[in-house]
């Protein structure tokens, strides 16, 4: 068992950090601002370097890249605050519609989110379900060649800029709740939709859609009739593989060091020469190290060919827990001047910190929630029987 | 060779040969008599000392064991002592007792005056043969053990001992490179250990938690013990692959080694001592019972970092490395 990166992955993250040099800039980051971390450009040059459809497995008719090289330049993006939240969608979409969509998705769909030329987003949450996704009620019903929608879905992150939805669909409501779902491909400009910004604590832009008598033919079904939950179990899986979220502490610990450095106590000292900033700086590096550690295995695993499924729980609920954590550590630490949004002058750091600090809480819910990851690492890993309660 | 190791570790490091260790010095001679047998102690000296060539990972493999049986030998201390001596090329002789486990070696891990004691050296009252450092000097001290330990929470076999008669055998720059080495490795080694340990006391809670009932079910079934629980496992296993790493990065002489074997050390019995206290919780009163076997774990998961000295010592270290010294 490998537990450090091989020296190809060093090479390739070489060419990554030189790949953002080119063509990530500031003003990229600074637009992130207004709620859509998505950046055009940058999703195009992505895919253009082949980097979009080699993340998307050999099998299924995708570049297949090294899940080495992979997990590094998701370390990458995320060290340079990369705005690339489509990218990670645009990869499990691609593969969910490779593996269970049939000729006209295969044909016209895949291959331009492959190219980045469109991008989907992903509709499973409702507002009345969220951890228990099987729950969904949104209707579509046959009527001949044709299905129609009604419902309404929350948390539809990008659909503003997207050209597509993956839509989780109630189709028969009698049958237990995992038999009676089915996907859809669901083209946003479809008469019907309707799409209204959700505003977020951490300024990050969602959105809730909704679907009225939206007509569609069956071309556009992902998978069997009521055979959804097995297409939601492949987005899962290939969610995995992809999932950044692993290095967002790296930033705000900079930033931390930083300011410790700069300012002055009132007594002429620097924080940086405090013990309990030492402590909780070198604390945070160890975790940063621990997040490390199970990307590179998780990683070492995949490339074996080996799907992993609770490690990914515990990576993220681990990364999510400690990033919140330290978030909060190094905002107390500023004091009064941890407050200041980027909207003040002075804030230090264009307000780093506290910008990660309203953003932190949604890692540990998005994405599976902590509480659900633990059920799934009691369950799964220590094979405790299902909980009571 | 793991496999062996580890079966030969459940077999003989019982928890009654833990116990029956704790009524002595924390020692069990039946057993490093068997390691001796089996090649342990000298496995990661190189074949040319008569050690068994493996490599750094290998014996880490065999130490994972080791901690996971809490095992009342001093595996990490000697295994670390005997590359240490083969490294500055110390008499023949003697490499070949500690090589073979016929002696046992150790290493005191803060400074010693000149002429002083060290205190509280790990494995210091069974040892043979105790290696420190003083000044910019590595010295090597043999004598007889005292057989008796300073009565300690985890009855780990500490002893205070008496290195005047000490004799040099690194100095300057190359004593310290030496040194550090030895203490990347102690530290890795025994970060992989606490895996061992945590990944244990986590079965023994697993173990428990389902076949204790109330509440007409399974204690283990409550989402608040689960919970508990699944942040113990998440956190031993991140700590046993950051362990593993910094083994391979020391293993292979890079330069992040010692700063990754000390984050592992500091994580690793952080997470030990959080699952311990976790299982040690959801056994109820039996966990704080003397007859069940967690309350062993629990002591330990405190003891083996202390050995080293305060953990806020090691973390003002990684500071000062990462963040350069403190302004005085
Ligand atoms: C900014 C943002 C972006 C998002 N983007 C998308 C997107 O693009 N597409 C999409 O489909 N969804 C998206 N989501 C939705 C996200 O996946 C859900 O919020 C998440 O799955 C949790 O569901 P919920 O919010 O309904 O909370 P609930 O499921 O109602 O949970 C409420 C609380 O109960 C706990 N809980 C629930 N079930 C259990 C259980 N079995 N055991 C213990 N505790 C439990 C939860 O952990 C949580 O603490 C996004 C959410 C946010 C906030």
């Amino acid at each position: 068992m490998d537990f450090t990166m091989p020296a190809r992955a060093e090479d390739f993250r070489a060419e990554v950090q030189q790949f953002l040099a080119e063509h990530l800039t500031g003003e990229m980051i600074a637009a992130t601002r207004d709620g859509t971390i998505h950046s055009p450009a940058l999703h195009r040059a992505i895919a253009d370097r082949g980097w979009l459809s080699g993340a998307v497995p050999a099998e299924l008719g995708g570049g297949g890249m090294d899940p080495v090289e992979l997990c590094v330049l998701l370390e990458e993006l995320q060290l340079h605050q990369a705005p690339a939240d489509a990218l990670g969608v645009a990869v499990v979409a691609v593969s969910m519609i490779l593996e269970h969509g049939r000729d006209h998705l295969r044909g016209t769909v895949a291959p331009r989110l492959m190219s980045g030329e469109v991008l989907a987003c992903l509709g499973y949450s409702e507002p009345e379900s969220g951890s228990d996704v099987a729950a969904a009620r949104t209707r579509a019903v046959r009527d001949g060649d044709r299905w129609v929608i009604n419902g309404s879905k929350m948390w539809t992150t990008l659909a503003h800029v997207a050209d597509y939805v993956l839509l989780l669909t109630r189709t028969d409501p009698e049958v237990p709740k995992h038999r009676g779902l089915t996907f859809f491909v669901v083209p946003l400009d479809t008469a019907g939709i309707e799409i209204q910004a959700v505003e977020t604590m951490g300024n990050e832009r969602s959105n809730a859609t909704f679907y009225d008598d939206v007509v569609l033919g069956d071309e556009w079904r992902l998978g069997e009739v009521n055979d959804g939950w097995t297409v939601m179990k492949t987005a899962l899986k290939y969610e995995r593989g992809i999932a950044g979220g692993q290095f967002p502490s790296p930033p705000v610990i900079e930033a931390a060091v930083d300011w410790a450095r700069r300012a002055r106590r009132a007594d002429g000292s620097r924080p940086i020469d405090d013990d309990e900033v030492r402590n909780k700086l070198v604390r945070a590096m160890i975790d940063v190290e621990v997040c490390r550690s199970f990307a590179y295995h998780t990683a070492a695993l995949a490339s074996e060919g080996t799907m992993f499924g609770v490690e990914g729980s515990m990576t993220k609920l681990f990364a999510s827990e400690s990033y919140k954590k330290h978030c909060a550590w190094f905002l107390d630490m500023m004091g009064a001047e941890g407050l200041l949004t980027h909207d003040d002058p002075g804030a230090h750091m264009d307000g780093l910190i506290e910008e990660h600090f309203r953003h932190a809480p949604v890692t540990a819910i998005y994405g599976g929630t902590s509480e659900i990851n633990r059920n799934l690492v009691a369950e799964g890993w220590l094979g405790l029987p299902r909980s009571r309660s | 060779m793991a496999e062996a190791f580890g079966d030969l570790f459940a077999r003989e490091a019982t928890p009654e040969a833990v116990r029956a260790a704790e009524a002595g010095c924390g020692f069990d001679p039946d057993l490093w008599g068997k390691l001796a047998a089996a090649g342990a102690p000298g496995m990661a000296v190189g074949v040319a000392d008569g050690g068994g060539g493996a490599s750094l990972v290998d014996l880490a493999v065999v130490v994972h064991e080791w901690g996971r049986r809490i095992a009342p030998v001093p595996l990490v201390e000697h295994a670390v002592c005997a590359r240490l001596l083969t490294s500055v090329g110390g008499q023949r002789d003697l490499v070949t007792a500690v090589t073979s486990g016929e002696l046992i070696a150790t290493l005191a891990p803060g400074p010693v005056e000149p002429g002083g004691t060290a205190l509280l050296v790990p494995a210091g009252a069974v040892a043979d043969v105790v290696a420190a450092r003083r000044g910019d000097d590595i010295v090597v001290a043999r004598g007889r053990p005292p057989g008796a330990a300073r009565p300690n929470t985890a009855d780990l076999p500490l002893a205070d001992r008496d290195l005047s008669g000490a004799e040099t055998v690194a100095s300057g720059a190359a004593a310290a490179s030496v040194w550090d080495r030895a203490l990347a490795e102690w530290k890795a080694l025994m970060a992989v250990a606490y895996a061992g340990l945590a990944g244990e006391v986590l079965s023994m809670g697993v173990a428990y938690t389902k076949q204790r009932h109330q509440f007409g079910v399974p204690v283990g079934s409550f989402q608040a013990v689960q919970h508990g629980l699944a942040d113990a496992a998440t956190r031993s296993e991140g700590a046993r692959l950051l362990a593993f790493r910094a083994v391979s990065a020391v293993d292979a002489g890079r330069a992040d080694g010692a700063r990754l074997a000390s984050m592992a050390l500091l994580f690793g019995a952080e997470s030990a001592r959080f699952a311990a206290d976790r299982v040690l919780q959801y056994h109820g009163g039996y966990g704080y019972s003397a007859e069940y076997d967690v309350q062993l774990y629990y002591r330990r998961a405190a003891g083996w970092l202390l050995q080293l000295g305060e953990p806020a010592a090691e973390i003002a270290k990684l500071a000062d490395a990462d963040l350069g010294p403190k302004a005085v």
